[in-house]
């Protein structure tokens, strides 16, 4: 069989490049630092240079805030043992403010204060980080894609940790900082909700999620498999099409009746990646504001059996005892 | 219509790896081969037969249709058709359907001159498959442990799983697969947006070459992969989102039958802490 194009065999070290100059009112790049032999085995070799400036530096202190924030809440949580600190890793949590203070700013830190605290800066520093990628795009001369791309996942993060607790009315609502903790949250919120697997938009952020991985796969691959006739020239093909292009769509065309072009395919990449946060977010932002229990929405929507009575009361239905 | 403008002199004979000049021949856009043959065989027997399990059951609404693996007290053997026998021929033709396409994608690569990732990775997800419907119903002792063919009553199955072992996310390869698939979706992300940042720039401005995706990937990150290195990322990330899927689910009963939160448990033991 031939060289299947897996690994990279004969590694060129020339010149580090220093990347495309740019404008005046930019800060000057850090780098490059040098190559790497491992790196240079999947991909490139060069290590750096990277531009800081303004932007990265505030967002990497204020995301440096935010996890010191979450660890030092936890290494407080086992009273400042190291050892207890390594131990319980993934399960120590930093656990957003309980229902009794509702939306409101005004808590006591060690009750979930400091949660709203390392929030603040973890959004501070993506929001930052957001702005650099589209900055440095525009100082390229570049399209914007990857900010918006990026955007989409802000999104879903805005919605589980923000907007949908305010929707809520509570803090309590948003998910904790922690391995386990907000592996915890993921499975008590579906619960709660009667099941998410009914939710039809998180189906869809799923088949977003599987589609994504299934088209990487598939693009990667085809790349790959015409890398002799210099298929990762992606550019060149789009604007020039050359055997490459032909063969990789010819490919699909022969196995599916269909194919897309050199660029359609990033389109379709784009838009996969894009959609799984987008849905998934209108997914979590309608339970428990719009929808209470998804089970319960698919019986009456008629894609969920309805099971037979258990003669087990419901304790949700139960006025409870008075307060 | 069927072909291309640039199509006609890729349309060789030969790169079969079965059959000869016998099957070597289109159908439209489709290439056909034994394995097309074997193929459409497969996919059309299997087809029959859901729908005539559709046909016998208590439903036609598309969401709830349910082709069930027989009870668990058939063990692993045969079952009457209308009691999961259907399930095990319906196994075996997308076995053999999974199986024909992919090679029938290794004899498009042959004619083509391409490589073999694509049916390599294929192969990735039918190996994901079989770990569900074979592999661990035959470890487990009863086909019944196969999930069921429908589109929420796999939702189901996946969920009553999942419960058996009382919360599936502290699953180590279930972490790694989730893992591998988010990671996968943002590279994907990463990957369109980039070389689509390059060929649509603003108004005015031209085409722009790899150097400015070097670039701007490195002023960013401090790093970039590369054009072609990032093929290989993707392919290596969706490849082992499969891999750990098949393995958190082949765990799951063979080799560990209590709540997975009780699995770290060794971590907590370990004699180092003292």
């Amino acid at each position: 069989m031939a060289y299947q194009n897996i690994f990279t065999q004969v590694q060129l070290r020339g010149e580090l490049e220093a990347g495309v100059p740019l404008g005046p009112h930019n800060d000057s790049r850090i780098g490059p630092f040098g190559t790497s032999w491992l790196m240079g085995k999947l991909g490139g070799a060069q290590i750096g240079p990277v531009y800081l400036g303004t932007l990265g530096v505030a967002s990497l202190i204020s995301g440096f805030i935010a996890i010191e924030i979450m660890g030092l809440n936890m290494a407080a949580s086992v009273n400042w043992d190291p050892v207890q600190f390594v131990r319980q890793l993934f399960w120590l949590s930093l656990e957003p403010p309980s229902a009794k203070y509702g939306f409101t700013f005004n808590v006591p830190l060690a009750e979930g204060g400091w949660w709203i605290a390392a929030g603040f800066f973890l959004t501070a520093s993506i929001l930052l980080w957001w702005a650099r990628t589209y900055t440095r795009a525009k100082e390229l001369g570049m399209g914007t894609h990857v900010a918006w791309a990026f955007a989409s996942a802000i999104w879903l993060y805005l919605v589980l940790g923000f907007i949908r607790p305010m929707m809520m009315g509570s803090w309590a609502e948003a998910v904790p900082f922690g391995i386990f903790p907000h592996l915890d949250w993921t499975a008590a919120f579906s619960i709660r909700y009667g099941n998410l697997f009914y939710n039809p938009f998180h189906a869809l952020s799923i088949v977003f999620l599987y589609g994504s991985t299934l088209l990487f796969a598939m693009h990667g691959a085809t790349i790959l498999a015409v890398g002799r006739y210099g298929g990762e020239r992606e550019i060149e093909q789009i604007t020039d099409r050359g055997t490459a292009s032909e063969r990789a769509a010819l490919f699909w065309r022969w196995t599916m009746g269909w194919n897309a072009t050199m660029e359609s395919i990033h389109r379709w990449a784009w838009w996969f990646a894009v959609l799984t946060t987008l849905t998934g977010g209108i997914g979590i932002l309608l339970t428990g504001t719009v929808v209470d229990n998804w089970y319960l929405w698919a019986v009456q929507h008629g894609f969920a059996l309805e099971y037979p009575a258990t003669g087990v009361v419901d304790p949700a239905t139960l006025p409870g005892a008075p307060q | 219509m069927a072909v291309l403008s640039f199509e006609r002199k890729y349309r060789v004979r030969g790169g079969t790896l079965i059959g000869g000049d016998l099957f070597d021949f289109w159908i439209g856009p489709f290439y056909v081969g034994f394995f097309g043959v074997t193929t459409i065989f497969f996919a059309a027997l299997g087809t029959a037969l859901i729908m005539y399990g559709a046909a016998i059951g208590p439903t036609w609404n598309p969401w709830l249709i349910n082709i069930a693996p027989p009870d668990i007290s058939y063990g692993l053997s045969f079952a009457p058709l209308r009691e999961g026998g259907l399930w095990q021929i319906i196994t075996i033709c997308a076995i053999g359907a999974f199986c024909s396409w992919a090679l029938r994608e290794v004899e498009i690569c042959r004619k083509l001159g391409m490589g073999y990732h694509v049916p390599a990775a294929f192969g990735m997800a039918i190996f994901a498959y079989v770990t569900l419907v074979v592999f661990r119903p035959m470890l487990m002792g009863a086909w019944g442990y196969g999930f069921p063919y429908g589109i929420f009553p796999h939702l189901d199955w996946v969920s009553n799983t999942g419960y058996q072992y009382l919360h599936f996310h502290y699953n180590p390869a279930h972490m790694l697969a989730v893992s591998f698939f988010f990671t996968t979706t943002l590279a994907l992300g990463l990957h369109g947006a980039l070389v689509l940042s390059a060929v649509n720039p603003a108004p005015g401005e031209t085409v722009k070459s790899p150097e400015y995706e070097d670039t701007f990937f490195r002023d960013l990150i401090g790093y970039s992969v590369g054009t072609l290195g990032i093929h290989r990322v993707g392919l290596l990330l969706a490849m082992n989102a499969g891999f750990w899927s098949a393995v958190c689910i082949i765990i799951s009963g063979p080799f560990w039958s209590r709540g997975w939160p009780e699995w770290w448990t060794w971590w907590l033991n370990l004699p180092v802490w003292g």
